[in-house]
């Protein structure tokens, strides 16, 4: 009776799970990339044989116990074995195991088979962009030929829509993990070693990452955002981010520009066309155009990129920013400025 | 007469003998008494209630860990100290709890008992290894509470645990506690390969030994070729961090990943070294509690030798995102994909056995079932991950801590609780209460799948591990706050164990000889036995002993009983082969630990210490094992000299 | 009485390994401003004023000396001092200080700038991390504990790690007469 009910719990538990999974940002069961896709059909595939399996070994289980059971106590029973049965069954545990033999074939093949076609993913000029894994955010690099259309941001990526994107990865200082869940699996940023892994995002939208490789204290915020859009809007993106930002032309900015170069900003952080170059902390050129700070801890508006700066140990305890008391008129005026970094 | 009834009936001069043999085999009694112990049980009894403790200890770890993410951007626990809870509570259940309770203490205690002799080999060397366990825990707690605890995780990847991004003496701490416990496991794996396969009850051949003997036997291979693999990662990341080497220093020729092989090699069968005994556990208890003997024993055994074999090569399972080559990490998917064979023909056998039996639910059993709900469900999740663009998506996040419980808890702990219900009366006498071991089951089982089904689920919508708190945009906090309140129950579970123990001991119905009518030897001499484990050693007719013994089954006789003389018997077949002596009660074992401690502890602070800590461990060890005739050639040259 | 010394040492080893681990995320900083400007001299007409030596409570806790080393780095001291060496400036590893070697003198040198190159960081570093840099300046020339130093950096090889770094013995300005030099 009790097995018979929690059979039918497990089912219950295995559709919920089911429903709960398939959608959410960040879900490895919302797939909107090739790659995510194609991991996402042998799940499914994987998934359902396991549950199969599972249902029969605990039919199996459920239905042993009930036959077998009995209210003696054990001293009333003395232990014997029927010898004719025990032949019957060894063939039964023979075809189990064989027909368990088939199915991890089954399944190795499947997952070799989609292994192949995710590492095969590769097109003559993709979009190079190297993600470089600090404590605890993320420096993101578009490479180009000449030095001056290398774009440097920080936390969010851009990529075009449908077509494959090559992102590589390093570390300079701990082992992170690269994670777009609805684009592809992780990827880990190793010192030492510059991996390469290739993504192709099919739909356009927000697509939310991770960290997934514990780096110390603030692994828990340090996610990031993959923006896929067309073409056209990538390209218009991707000029955006090169071009020098014009000079302040109000005074509240000017003010605020000055009061980013003679307080500790400028030790840490580089806006270009102001004359820093700090290369601690991300890039701020372009900071108003990002979506969050913080490694997409925060959204990025003006009170929380205020409260960031007053005091980022409240926010994210233990990362490399310190808490900066300024007066309320410079802060006033920086963040002026800042909003003028588009 | 059988064994069981022989030691029921003493008679006036056997009364003597007993008396005798129990002066001869005591142990000294009292405080000081205690560190010179060398009986098994009494070493086993403190494996057991040490690693329980430790269990305690890193469920308390737990239940800090899942208060802190009951609820999104909590503030509970800040970074630092989450970081050292979590890494304490992995290095605890695995180093500290797992191994020790599930290999050492369960074959410390019943090996000795199941083979039918006097007492484990090497008898010094067993109580050295538990006071190393012992030390190499306090270690680790001592460095929790004075903030010197790890905090890089349970497997201290560099180069975060290394001396540029985890300053002060955390990881050092870490990586010496690893050294302690693998020197302790390492005692006792060859105690228990040598005691399984030289001191077994005549009669007792290779095919005879029992499958909970042969998995403890398997395991014991298992740890001596996995534990220097971690020993060595653990001391290179030691070295790193104070003598300055670059092992792991990509700047100067070292290499990160190296770290990861190394540590892998030994984590994979790790967890098999946890899982193994588990199946010796249930497949003892399913026999005995479907009245038959097991189906398939051979095939039973042979898979645990290739679960064994195999898991030596599915280490690089666990890095499959670091972007090794493609062709590599198939090997590795066909290689986990193959080790389920092994685990399923084992799971089929004890499913055929009991069909054919008639199973009877008592308490030990019950968690021996549990099995098949919690450890199938972990290994069948298991197989997903060994797909490697499947573990792509899932490695490093709650599935894995899910997979990793289910097959723990459901490989270990349940089956461990089992063997606490199943052995008890034999170690203490007196029965656990069945309603109350009931209630233990059913709070802990309801309690457990609260905790951790969950985890599936936020695996799958992108929720990290190790991660102190969490958003709240992401929607991961009602399926946290369940699995938060699950921990409730299994808590209440543990709580009601632990009263249960304190309980039994005073009103639990006495047990007898075989309150289970149980085949294997232990319960062939009385609960608890006496010091000297049975009045009569015995023989062993089947692979079933109490079950297949004849009417007049032999015993053995001619051992000298004015000293601690046992018998050796070949490998094979277990036909006598010679005499031994084993030692009596001594402090050696207990100086040699502490100086083995004073070595590994001080040279985490200083180089320095280095020579002076090895010189005064070398001169103890001179001590134990300066070469002195037995005790029974000299009384007998006494002997030959006064006449 | 035994009991009792037992307790104390007990007490004192388990506050010496709180020190060394403390890992302080936002606390107020020890300042300079103390009004009594830094004393450079160790003579003086008649004796001496009583004065208490500043201590940088950073140089307690390794996680500190070790962020003062990775901000070494980052704010590019290495461009002048080199890993200790020197080169523009001059070597941060010896005996020889300019301006004194104790913390306060360290840091007034790095608030104020220093005539012939050393510029003043005054505005430009927190509180909290001029004194972490202080405390891994020291460091450099074996002045902290060595379980405090930090140890090897996975970077390449420039010079023996601070916690192998030998002692050296800085004239102490700053210290009243008659008490021990540290």
């Amino acid at each position: 009776m009790k097995r018979r009910s929690s059979f039918w719990l497990v089912v219950l538990c295995c559709g919920l799970a089911c429903l709960v999974s398939c959608h959410g940002n960040q879900s490895a069961l919302d797939s909107k990339g090739l790659q995510a896709a194609r991991i996402e059909r042998l799940w499914w595939l994987m998934f359902s044989i396991v549950v199969a399996v599972y249902l029969v070994v605990l039919g199996w289980f459920g239905t042993a116990v009930l036959r077998s059971r009995t209210r003696q106590s054990v001293q009333e029973i003395p232990p014997q074995v029927n010898v004719e049965a025990d032949r019957r069954m060894t063939v039964v545990v023979a075809w189990a195991i064989g027909l368990t033999v088939v199915l991890l074939f089954v399944m190795l093949t499947a997952s070799v088979r989609t292994g192949h076609a995710i590492a095969n993913l590769s097109s003559k000029n993709p979009v190079t962009i190297d993600v470089i894994g600090h404590q605890w955010w993320w420096e993101v690099r578009y490479e180009a030929t000449q030095a001056d259309q290398t774009v440097v941001t920080a936390n969010e990526i851009h990529v075009p829509v449908g077509q494959p994107v090559v992102i590589k990865t390093s570390s300079v200082d701990v082992i992170h993990s690269f994670w777009a869940p609805n684009l592809h699996g992780k990827r880990d940023l190793i010192p030492g070693y510059q991996n390469a892994v290739w993504l192709q995002a099919d739909q356009p939208g927000t697509y939310r990452g991770q960290c997934a490789e514990f780096c110390g204290h603030q692994h828990a915020h340090m996610a990031f955002f993959v923006v896929a859009e067309p073409l056209e809007k990538f390209n218009a993106w991707l000029a955006q981010q090169v071009s020098t930002p014009a000079p302040p032309s109000d005074q509240v900015s000017k003010q605020g520009e000055q009061v980013f170069l003679s307080h500790t900003c400028v030790m840490c952080h580089t806006v270009r066309g102001n004359g820093s170059g700090g290369k601690l902390g991300p890039d701020l050129t372009h900071i108003a155009s990002r979506m969050t700070i913080a490694a997409g801890t925060l959204p990025n508006n003006r009170g929380n990129l205020a409260g960031w700066i007053l005091d980022s140990q409240s926010i994210k305890p233990g990362n490399k920013m310190p808490p900066n008391p300024l007066k309320p008129d410079d802060l006033n005026a920086l963040l002026e400025y800042l909003e003028t970094l588009k | 007469m059988t064994p069981t009834e022989q030691s029921a009936v003493a008679s006036a001069p056997d009364i003597d003998r007993l008396a005798n043999l129990e002066r001869i085999w005591k142990d000294p009694s009292g405080f000081w008494g205690w560190f010179t112990h060398v009986n098994h049980r009494s070493i086993g009894k403190r494996y057991m209630v040490t690693a329980f403790a430790f269990f305690l200890a890193g469920g308390v770890l737990a239940a800090l860990m899942r208060i802190q993410l009951s609820r999104p951007e909590n503030h509970f626990l800040g970074p630092d100290l989450y970081n050292q809870i979590f890494t304490t509570h992995g290095s605890t259940m695995m180093f500290l709890f797992a191994v020790p309770m599930m290999f050492e203490a369960l074959s410390v205690y019943l090996v000795p008992l199941m083979v039918g002799n006097r007492n484990i080999c090497f008898p010094r060397l067993n109580a050295y290894s538990y006071y190393v366990y012992l030390a190499g825990g306090l270690l680790l707690y001592a460095g929790l509470f004075i903030n010197t605890g790890p905090d890089a995780g349970w497997f201290a990847y560099v180069p975060l645990s290394g001396p540029d991004f985890t300053p002060g003496k955390r990881s050092d701490i870490w990586a010496q506690m690893i050294t302690f416990t693998e020197l302790s496991a390492l005692a006792v794996a060859v105690e228990v390969i040598i005691t399984t396969f030289k001191l077994r009850a005549p009669g007792m051949s290779l095919n005879r030994i029992p499958l909970f003997v042969w998995a403890q036997a398997i395991v014991a291979f298992m740890v001596i070729f996995a534990m220097p693999a971690v020993m060595l990662s653990s001391t290179m990341l030691l070295m790193d961090r104070t003598v300055n080497t670059h092992f792991f220093n990509p700047a100067e020729g070292g290499d990160a990943i190296l770290y990861q092989h190394l540590f892998w090699f030994f984590g994979h069968p790790e967890v098999y070294i946890i899982f193994i005994p588990g199946t010796g556990i249930v497949s003892t208890i399913i026999s005995t509690f479907s009245r038959r003997r097991i189906f398939g024993y051979t095939a039973i055994l042979l898979s645990m030798v290739g679960t064994a074999f195999v898991g030596f090569g599915l280490w690089v399972h666990h890095m499959f995102a670091t972007g090794l080559p493609q062709m590599g990490e198939s090997f590795f998917t066909a290689a986990s994909l193959m080790v389920v064979i092994a685990s399923g023909t084992q799971v089929f056998c004890w499913l055929v056995t009991m069909w054919t039996g008639k199973v009877v639910l008592k308490t030990p059993m019950l968690f021996a079932l549990a099995f098949f709900f919690v450890f199938v469900m972990g290994g069948l999740t298991g197989v997903l991950m060994a797909s490697v663009p499947v573990d792509l998506q899932i490695h490093d996040t709650f599935f894995i801590v899910a997979h990793f419980h289910y097959v723990l808890i459901g490989g270990a702990v349940f089956p461990l609780f089992g063997a606490l219900y199943y052995w008890m009366p034999k170690i203490t006498g007196r029965m656990l209460s069945e309603t109350a071991g009931k209630w233990h089951f059913w709070l802990f089982f309801i309690g457990f799948n609260m905790t951790f089904f969950p985890m599936h689920i936020l695996g799958l919508r992108g929720m990290p591990r190790r991660v102190y708190t969490y958003s709240s945009s992401m929607h991961w906090a009602s399926l946290n706050m369940l699995a938060s309140a699950g921990a409730v129950f299994m808590t209440a579970a543990v709580l009601i164990f632990i009263a249960n123990f304190f309980w039994h001991q005073k009103k639990g119905e006495l047990a007898g000889n075989n309150p289970w009518g149980a085949a294997t030897l232990e319960w062939a001499t009385s609960s608890p036995p006496p010091v000297y484990n049975f009045a009569e050693l015995p023989t062993v007719n089947g692979r079933d002993a109490l079950w297949d013994a004849l009417p007049n089954q032999p015993i053995v006789e001619g051992l000298d009983e004015d000293c601690r003389q046992v018998l050796v018997t070949r490998v094979m077949d277990a036909d006598p082969d010679h005499r031994d002596e084993f030692p009596e009660a001594t402090p050696i074992p207990f100086i040699a630990a502490i100086a083995t401690s004073g070595f590994f502890i001080s040279t985490i602070f200083t180089a320095k210490a280095f020579f002076p800590t090895i010189i005064v461990v070398g001169i103890v060890l001179l001590i134990w094992y300066w070469p002195r005739r037995q005790p029974s050639l000299r009384r007998k040259e006494r002997e030959i000299w006064e006449h | 009485m035994s009991k009792r010394r037992h307790i104390v040492v007990l007490a004192a080893l388990l506050l010496a390994g709180c020190a060394r681990e403390q890992r302080n995320f936002r606390e107020a900083t020890p300042s300079n401003e103390t009004g009594e400007g830094v004393q450079m001299s160790d003579i003086a007409p008649g004796h001496s004023a009583e004065r208490k030596p500043n201590a940088n409570p950073y140089e307690d806790s390794a996680y500190s000396v070790s962020q003062g080393k990775q901000l070494y780095e980052m704010y590019n001291c290495v461009g002048c001092h080199a890993h200790g060496g020197g080169g523009i400036g001059p070597p941060l590893l010896d005996a020889k200080w300019i301006y004194g070697s104790e913390p306060q003198n360290i840091y007034e040198t790095i608030v104020e700038g220093r005539p012939n190159g050393m510029p003043s960081f005054r505005g430009k570093i927190p509180e909290s991390q001029l004194w972490e840099i202080v405390a891994y300046v020291r460091a450099m020339s074996g002045q902290l504990p060595k379980d405090v130093s930090p140890g090897r950096e996975d970077h390449m090889y420039a010079k023996r790690p601070e916690a192998s770094t030998p002692k050296e013995h800085p004239p102490q300005t700053n210290v009243p007469p008659g008490q021990k030099e540290k």
